[in-house]
């Protein structure tokens, strides 16, 4: 695909999801509106990870730690401040220091890309029996009680900037959490057209070669690695602000798990696929759940699988290479593309909602 | 005697791997400005040299000095910045990127030097129209001819703009042709830089040369003007099957 095309289909994308998330609270009732966001606020989750990923070519295996450490952070300083501003700020410092000094130590100890997966799994189980068993008076933050397993309840929602007194609806949070989600997509599609993200490509695609011509891989990777701990984190405090509540499974391995199931289906090296898998596979378990008569772990395994077998290259990279066939199909007969093309590119994103 | 220090030096430089020593008290010098060819039969540690000068390996010992730098050990990138570039043996390129990409990633890092960002796209055009694939400069690499990728890489060392470039075999799956023009291209680089070129084909060689070091088991058998090192008994011997007739 050409890449002024691409870039049309990014702007329909991201004109298309603006105005879902402008019409949402008016199309769906107050529960529907509450699940979206918290799918939202996951798929800023697996946003972090498919930048990491599939661009920087760091397959992270924790990225809940991030989550769960920008959740915590922001749970325990909005309690303590009263204020979600400066909470929703420590949500994006705590991680991004974080994923900095854990980084630091994987990249530029030159520990392999397997070691790396299990060193970050590894610091996610440690973070969820540390967190699990901070409970009592002695384990205080401040005014914030930690809560060990049975977490932080009743942690005080987003508020207009620097006025807690007026605390967001259902449907501002939602305008928050969608907005939130669009604007880190631009955020990101940004950066992969500006020199570090290009050079961040090119590690990927090659490191030693990347390294020959005089780029650090170590540090390059760092930069990659810190900003996807800084989106996770920042998924965090959205995640908080939709439950109001944050415990240890967070830290849990199954979501660790279902992140990186997420960006299998929606195709990896894409960054609209994670967000659309995330919304997908998040609504098909809501749906499961309610219904009791499947085993939901069971579903989502069957439909790995399939995808494994079928679309391993996951929905988006197959969308587009249809539409690519399409696209080369109409222009050698009737040039009928320009109609077909935005019909079915805007079903990506209506998808994601 | 020369009073101009060489622009790169090493002193008893020695690659061990396990048992193998496929570097053995290697004392190399190269001047400014020179074009210098590497031969010697395979296995001979032509390769490992290159990646202990540019910081793909560490020696087990010995010094290496690149103007008044010290780079033994040194990591690839650090050496890259003080100016040394490799076109590497097994092509090294981003097979997933366009060739202008793979060629801007070089120059981008090259301009950077001196903070420019419009000389950065002057030398992509540049390197593209040397290099002669202005007319695929959108097409992916990694889907090109083995020939067409030897020349993508050749293009990233030279929009890299290095003080010494390193060719380990840039002929090797190119026609004719081809080889024709990387010669050329070599003496064109020649003019301003210094290079150490790997190459078997004698009559690549005979193209390029001026002085030839030839490597054997490691060390450096014999070094002298082409015409003597291709007359020479022992190096007929080495290269026992191979075309060294003159
Ligand atoms: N990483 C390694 N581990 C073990 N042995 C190695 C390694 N790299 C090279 N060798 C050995 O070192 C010796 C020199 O290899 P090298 O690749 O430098 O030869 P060369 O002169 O480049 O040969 P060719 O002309 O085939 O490219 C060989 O015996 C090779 O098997
Ligand atoms: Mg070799």
């Amino acid at each position: 695909m050409s890449a002024s095309v691409k870039l049309s289909l990014q702007v329909v994308a991201i004109l298309v999801a603006c105005v879902a998330v402008a019409v949402m609270p008016v199309a769906v009732d107050l529960f529907q509106l509450m699940q979206f966001t918290l799918f939202a606020s996951m798929a800023v989750l697996a946003l972090s990870l498919g930048f990491i990923w599939g661009f920087g070519g760091i397959l992270c295996f924790g990225q809940t730690a991030f989550f769960g450490l920008g959740a915590y952070a922001y749970a325990v300083a909005a309690i303590n401040f009263g204020d979600s501003t400066p909470a929703i700020l420590l949500a994006i410092i705590v991680p991004a220091l974080f994923a900095l000094a854990l980084g630091y130590f994987v990249f530029y100890g030159r520990i392999s890309d397997v070691y790396l997966g299990v060193i970050t799994l590894t610091v996610t189980l440690i973070l969820f029996n540390v967190f699990n068993s901070m409970a009592g008076d002695a384990y205080k933050i401040g005014t914030a009680r930690l809560g060990g397993f049975n977490g932080m309840p009743a942690v005080p929602t987003f508020n207009m900037p620097f006025d807690p007194s007026s605390v967001l609806f259902p449907e501002q949070s939602w305008y928050v959490t969608g907005g939130a989600l669009i604007a880190i997509y631009i955020g990101l599609r940004l950066i992969l057209r500006s020199p570090f993200g290009r050079v961040a490509i090119a590690v990927r695609e090659n490191e030693t070669r990347a390294s020959l011509l005089g780029y650090d891989p170590r540090a390059i990777k760092l930069g990659v690695f810190v900003l996807g701990g800084a989106i996770a984190g920042f998924g965090g405090a959205l995640y908080v602000n939709w439950g109001a509540f944050v415990g240890p499974t967070i830290f849990s391995l199954s979501l660790s798990a279902e992140i990186i199931i997420w960006i299998c289906i929606g195709g990896l090296g894409t960054l609209i696929g994670p967000i659309v898998g995330c919304f997908i596979i998040e609504y098909l378990i809501s749906q499961i759940g309610s219904q009791q008569s499947f085993n939901s772990n069971l579903v989502l395994g069957a439909i790995l699988i399939v995808f494994v077998l079928l679309l391993p290259k996951g929905l988006v990279p197959t969308i587009r290479l249809l539409l690519e066939g399409a696209g080369r199909l109409a222009t050698k007969g009737r040039g009928q593309a320009p109609n077909a093309a935005p019909d079915l590119s805007a079903g990506q994103p209506v998808g994601a909602e | 005697m020369s009073t101009i220090p060489p622009l790169l030096e090493t002193r008893g430089l020695t690659m061990r791997f396990g048992g193998v020593v496929a570097n053995d008290d290697v004392n190399f010098a190269l001047e400014e400005m020179e074009l210098r060819c590497l031969i010697g039969p395979n296995g001979a540690g032509k390769s490992t040299f290159f990646k202990m000068l540019t910081g793909q390996l560490t020696p087990s010992e010995g010094r290496i000095r690149f103007r008044t730098y010290p780079i033994a050990g040194n990591l690839p990138h650090q050496i890259a910045r003080l100016g040394i570039g490799i076109k590497t043996q097994i092509p090294n390129v981003f097979n997933g990127l366009s060739v202008r990409e793979n060629i801007w990633l070089a120059a981008a890092r090259a301009a950077r030097r001196d903070a420019s960002t419009i000389r950065a796209k002057a030398i992509v055009d540049d390197v593209l129209e040397r290099i002669m694939l202005p007319h695929l400069a959108e097409a992916i690499v990694g889907q090109l001819s083995h020939g067409q990728r030897q020349w993508v890489e050749i293009g990233t060392v030279l929009a890299a703009e290095p003080e010494l470039i390193l060719l380990d075999e840039p002929a090797a799956g190119m026609t004719d042709e081809e080889t024709v023009r990387t010669a050329e291209i070599i003496r064109e680089i020649n003019k301003n830089r210094a290079l150490i070129v790997v190459e078997h084909d004698m009559e690549f060689i005979k193209m390029i040369a001026k002085k030839v070091t030839v490597f054997h088991q490691g060390r450096i058998m014999m070094e002298d003007s082409v015409d003597a090192v291709l007359a020479d008994s022992r190096v007929r011997d080495v290269y026992l099957g191979k075309k060294v007739a003159a």
